[in-house]
């Protein structure tokens, strides 16, 4: 239950800073999170990787879809990715992904030095 | 412990956030370049998809209306010049912005601050021109003009509109790419994109080659070799034209000779095929009745173009054409009343002068009897990630020496000054504003008067049928050969001494002959009174150009396409009758037979399935380079004869000393060179066949390209565009260069008119309006020109509609 609530906090949050913040908004939306609501083991990294990785790679597709994936075609090749734009919503994924799982893992070392010992 | 795991995911974190923010070598901040609310998903994106209905800007007096037909054209009208010229820079800055603000950064020599030390001798170069002292001089003459420098300003602050109104997410692709942000825009910038244009058209000579030729060889190979008129030549101004009405004055040649100097190296020049043709027919020699003119220039093949397409209307005025991203107005265009175009009319307006410094703090230098003191320019170019690199740049009252012990030569107290019309104050920007409202020949006369450089061959045709050709610029009233080697900046004698007057440039109107045309050939035959000499008149175009209008009686629009896609040869026809008869062909392989009959069944047609031309352009090309081996010289600059003048000595002076191939111990005559390269050519050919598996078809080899600005970034540039042409054919087009610009207009009740340009009118990679003018322009066809009356005229080819409004304060 925990991991859900952290995984749609995550997505809220991130969309939410996201309005006024820079590209790493995701990555202070994954860690509040993490800081909030806190989480066992690998999930502590997995949960708002795939949250974030979730949320990037629908946004990106979205963009993309509505303009034919004329750009992403380009960036595919100029990466390089041979044209590949599925392997480039992935790797879209993978980065926001590992930004967010990141500083989930903060967020959860942060709290647990400065939450007052119970 | 759990501080220890707390540091470790701090320092991971600091870690993966930075990597993710910073350009690490070529690739971009991924984090930010990826995310979909800043990165580069923003920029997937087609102008046509939800465009705003208004938009608020400030500075406007009154609304803008802009109609976008389905080629992304705007078609702009204000009440007013002030709201005209604004709407014009913000619209070109939201669809072109990266582009030029990177020309502006690229004539300044600004280069390395985006991409680092790789730009440096880039931009080393562009300082020791006085690319920026040209754009001073520039500015401070428009500033003479209060009323174009409040235009200038509303311009200016259109562009700025735009870039205020950009965030990181809106950024165009590049900016993200490189991971920097664009600077307001200035007047500067306006007047360097100008200075970038005559760099590109004026910036060349052959001065200090020609000297190194002379001492190397003589005065009589030199003149063999390079002469100042060619054989065949069909000069821009009708041969009939009588100049007996011009007041010449006359210019004294002093006593003595050039400075006998050795100059290892000079920066590189402009490309030699940077050119255009142009054309226009009186009533009389049209099927229509009516004038018809065109216009192609020919430069670098570049995505996003070089041009922009705009209507530009107010209630006096309604123009229609190109427009240079960076400078106000319409470049090559047409109103309701008039249409003109420009060629560049190619002239020696760089020269050289030797400067003997004192001593070598080069703090003076001698000028008759006297020191005078030189002013240093400290040039401090930015390097991204770099320390700035210092140059000190040294002027005299000629110009920057440009050559010195720390650029390009090597001795402490000798320099090589440059003295360049491109330095010249100006107001060139006032040509093109008069010109756009013109009405009818005096007013286009009249407009002319402004222009100093790059000098054009401006062509016109009005609706009431005036046809004309001014070769306008400034150029100095030189004695026969001035300027054509280094001079003795030490004596005054040797200076420019004056101009040829504005009225007494080359120009004609409404010839017998029905039409008027350039070439970027020879101004005029040796008749006019003053002296005219270039190291790169072109001798084949105008030739094929002129011998079309004298065909037949009238001509069509038809018949203007069918030139502007004109493939013939000339270059080829003119030599290879002799090749063939000088074959030995007992000497040829079977392969070599089958490839010499393609090429004898040829009709000199450099047509995209053509076979015939690809061999013959690899033959001439290693013919080209074996004929000259003589000059490959090592530390000394050579400027090789031109293409006319190598097949008029393989034609006519076949024995001559430099036929020979040194590599060989025997002795080579023109025959020998013919059979040795075309076997290398063979050779070479079959070997790129077996490589690359494709067919000897023209289109093929040659492998035309529009490439992106930034160094021709793959994915941004379009490759292998199936058109035929060449370099010196009327359809200049070549691998990476050719018409970047092709305009029909013929007037009448109102103007018909024709364009299409290898480009779109989006800088935006992610836009479908980016690139897709570049079929239509390969396949030789045509966007026909939506020219709109007014404001309220409706057309199911306007796909959507703006108003740019006064905000509201």
């Amino acid at each position: 239950m925990k991991n859900l609530i952290n995984f749609v906090l995550t997505i809220i949050l991130s969309l939410a800073l996201g309005m006024f913040l820079p590209w790493w908004s995701i990555m202070l939306g994954a860690f509040l999170t993490g800081a909030i609501v806190s989480l066992k083991k690998t999930a502590v990294f997995v949960v708002p990787f795939f949250a974030i990785a979730l949320l990037w790679i629908i946004n990106a597709w979205i963009l993309a879809d509505a303009n034919d994936f004329i750009l992403s075609e380009k960036i595919a090749r100029l990466l390089p990715l041979n044209g590949n734009t599925t392997l480039l919503l992935l790797i879209t994924g993978v980065i926001g992904g590992i930004a967010a799982g990141i500083a989930g893992v903060f967020g959860n070392q942060f709290k647990q030095i400065f939450a007052r010992p119970k | 412990m759990k501080l220890f795991k707390f540091t470790v995911s701090l320092i991971l974190v600091a870690g993966i956030f930075y990597a993710l923010n910073t350009k690490i070598g070529d690739t971009p901040p991924l984090g930010k370049f990826l995310s979909p609310s800043q990165g580069f998903w923003q920029n997937e994106v087609t102008e046509s998809n939800s465009p705003a209905e208004s938009i608020a800007i400030d500075g406007f007096i009154a609304a803008v209306k802009v109609h976008y037909d389905e080629t992304l054209i705007p078609h702009v009208f204000a009440q007013n010049d002030n709201d005209l010229y604004r709407a014009q820079g913000y619209i070109t800055a939201k669809h072109r912005l990266w582009q030029m603000e990177f020309q502006t950064h690229a004539s300044m020599g600004r280069v390395s601050e985006i991409v680092g030390a790789k730009g440096i001798e880039y931009d080393r170069g562009q300082r020791r021109k006085g690319m920026e002292f040209g754009a001073e001089n520039a500015m401070a003459e428009m500033q003479k003009y209060p009323e174009q420098q409040k235009l200038l300003m509303a311009y200016r602050d259109g562009i700025n509109s735009y870039i205020e109104s950009l965030d990181a997410s809106s950024l165009p692709i590049e900016y993200k790419l490189l991971d920097y942000t664009p600077e307001p825009w200035t007047i500067k910038k306006t007047a360097l994109l100008l200075m970038y244009m005559t760099d590109m058209l004026a910036g060349g000579d052959a001065d200090l080659e020609n000297t190194n030729f002379i001492k190397l060889f003589g005065r009589e190979t030199f003149d063999l070799l390079y002469p100042d008129f060619y054989e065949d030549q069909d000069p821009i101004i009708p041969q009939e034209r009588d100049w007996s009405d011009f007041d010449v004055q006359p210019v004294e040649k002093p006593e003595g000779d050039f400075p006998s100097d050795f100059i290892s190296k000079t920066m590189d020049k402009p490309n030699q095929f940077n050119g255009s043709n142009n054309w226009a027919i009186a009533p009389s020699k049209s099927a229509s009745g009516k004038p018809i003119l065109a216009n192609d220039p020919h430069l670098q093949l570049n995505l996003p173009s070089i041009w922009y397409v705009m209507q530009l209307a107010t209630p006096e005025k309604n123009t229609f054409g190109a427009t240079l991203p960076g400078a106000m107005g319409i470049i090559i265009g047409f109103n309701n009343d008039i249409a003109w175009g420009v060629t560049n009319a190619t002239r020696d307006v760089k020269d050289w002068y030797k400067i003997e410094f004192k001593d070598e703090s080069r703090t003076t230098y001698k000028y008759d009897n006297e020191w005078r003191a030189a002013s240093p320019r400290i040039e401090t170019i930015k390097v991204r990630g770099e320390a700035d690199m210092i140059d000190t740049v040294i002027y005299t009252h000629y110009g920057p020496v440009s050559y010195d012990h720390s650029f390009m030569g090597n001795n402490q107290k000798v320099g090589y000054a440059m003295k360049w019309a491109g330095h010249l104050s100006n107001n060139n920007q006032q040509t093109f504003l008069e010109l756009n409202k013109a009405k009818n020949y005096d007013d286009y006369a009249a407009a002319l008067k402004y222009y100093t450089a790059p000098a054009q061959n401006f062509i016109f045709a009005s609706r009431e049928g005036d046809i004309a050709l001014w070769v306008q610029g400034s150029f100095a009233n030189k004695w026969p050969e001035q300027g054509k080697f280094l001079m003795d900046g030490a004596d005054s004698k040797y200076e420019w001494q004056s101009f040829i007057p504005q009225e007494q440039n080359a120009h004609v109107k409404n010839p017998d002959r029905g039409f008027v045309s350039s070439a970027n050939q020879h101004p005029t035959d040796q008749s006019y009174p003053y002296y005219v000499y270039d190291d790169g008149y072109e001798v084949y175009r105008n030739r094929v150009i002129n011998n079309f209008f004298r065909s037949k009686e009238k001509f069509s629009i038809q018949d203007f396409k069918d030139l502007h896609n004109n493939n013939y040869n000339l270059k080829a026809a003119e030599l290879i009758p002799t090749m063939l008869t000088e074959m030995e062909r007992s000497a040829l392989s079977a392969n070599e037979m089958k490839m010499l009959d393609i090429i004898g069944q040829w009709d000199f047609n450099n047509d995209i399935d053509a076979e015939g031309a690809t061999i013959w352009e690899r033959w001439w090309g290693n013919l080209y380079r074996i004929t000259w081996d003589e000059l490959n010289i090592e530390n000394i600059a050579i400027h090789r004869p031109d293409a006319y003048q190598t097949i008029w000595m393989l034609k006519n002076r076949p024995d001559h000393a430099f036929m020979d191939y040194q590599e060989t111990t025997e002795i080579e005559t023109a025959k020998d060179l013919f059979l040795m390269t075309f076997k290398e050519a063979v050779a070479g050919l079959t070997e790129w066949q077996e490589f690359s598996g494709k067919s000897l078809a023209w289109e093929g080899y040659k492998a035309t390209y529009v490439g992106h600005l930034l160094q021709a970034l793959p994915a941004f540039s379009r490759f292998n565009l199936p058109i035929g042409g060449n370099g010196s054919i009327v359809n200049a087009t070549s691998q990476n260069h050719g018409p970047s610009w092709r305009m029909i207009v013929e007037l009448g009740d109102e103007p018909n008119a024709l364009g299409v340009y290898p480009g779109g009118q989006s800088g935006n990679p992610g836009s479908k309006f980016y690139d897709n003018m570049v079929d239509t322009w390969a396949a030789g066809e045509y966007i026909k020109l939506l020219f709109m009356k007014n404001a309220n005229q409706t057309s199911d080819r306007i796909i959507f509609s703006q108003n740019l409004t006064p905000s509201q304060k």
